[in-house]
């Protein structure tokens, strides 16, 4: 298998998927504010969608329904990101901080 | 000898039809090799660098070099959607949340908890191991394809077998978006 011949390789986009899944998680437990956990959370959703991608294109019957999938993914994560930053905006308006060591009201 | 295999012998090697077919191939092989290079840097800069608004930008970075990834999946209005929700929105929005509230003299320096610096990046290290050994060493079963999932099946499919779940993520975005609307203007008179 050739280094150029790479794209038509189920591996390649597993991989891939793999390490922005690896990324997601190192950024998720070395972040300090909730933007950047929300940031790390998208490179973990992308990294799934990526993986629904790669199996439709090269085991899937019917292609089309991956691609479905992917796109009620997007819906999900735009919702997820708008929610997200709104709480972040309501927890900086009664905190006035987005450091996660602030927010502990809730620990017992 | 025909005029085709004349004006072929002609020519140099790449600018015959085969030799043209080979040398697209090896760009496409090499555009693929700087998109998947892109993806990662993307991933790299999203997920360490010390200030938010340059992994916001690392995370765009990222999300164009997945884009490209979804076309060399043979999917392009995926591509064409993830740069227009994913680049044109998500991280548009994220800019906005940072500027409006994430003052970042105020995050206390030093480690977020247990699991920050080598624990977390053992954590990580060994969950992308761990993937990529179960992905590498499985065998998938390939079944025979049925059809090459048109943007034109896309929008049938969307409207036909898949409009109850369509209308349902509608919703939900709509739900979303109002909620976040309304959770974001909760006190803000004070």
């Amino acid at each position: 298998m050739s280094l150029l011949n790479l794209h038509n390789d189920l591996n390649t986009y597993l991989v891939l998927a793999a390490i922005l899944f690896g990324m997601g998680i190192y950024g998720l437990v070395t972040r300090k504010t909730l933007v950047g956990m929300l940031i790390a959370s998208e490179l973990v959703l992308v990294a799934s969608s990526i993986n629904i991608m790669a199996f439709n294109r090269f085991t899937a019957p019917d292609p089309s329904i991956g691609q479905i999938f992917a796109l009620f993914i997007m819906a999900i994560a735009a919702a997820e990101a708008a929610i997200g930053l709104s709480i972040t905006i309501a927890v900086y308006r009664n905190y006035k901080s987005v450091d996660i060591e602030d927010i502990v009201d809730l620990q017992g | 000898m025909n005029i085709m295999d004349q004006v072929n012998s002609l020519l140099p090697g790449f600018l015959t039809a085969d030799g043209f077919a080979g040398v697209a191939d090896e760009a496409a092989g090499i555009v693929f090799l700087i998109m998947l290079a892109t993806t990662i840097i993307g991933g790299i800069i999203a997920c360490n660098s010390k200030r938010l608004v340059r992994a916001v930008t690392g995370l765009a970075l990222c999300f164009v070099g997945v884009a490209a990834i979804y076309y060399y999946l043979n999917s392009p209005f995926v591509a064409m959607m993830q740069m227009l929700i994913y680049v044109g929105a998500v991280c548009i929005t994220i800019a906005f949340a940072i500027m409006l509230a994430a003052p970042e003299d105020k995050v206390k320096p030093g480690p977020s908890g247990p699991l920050s610096g080598p624990l977390g990046l053992i954590t990580a290290g060994l969950a992308t191991i761990g993937m990529i050994g179960l992905a590498v060493k499985t065998v998938f079963p390939v079944m025979p394809k049925i059809n090459m999932g048109s943007v034109q099946l896309i929008g049938v499919k969307l409207l036909t077998n898949y409009s109850m779940v369509f209308e349902l993520v509608s919703i939900v975005l709509l739900i979303a978006i109002l909620g976040s609307l309304v959770i974001a203007r909760h006190g803000r008179s004070k």
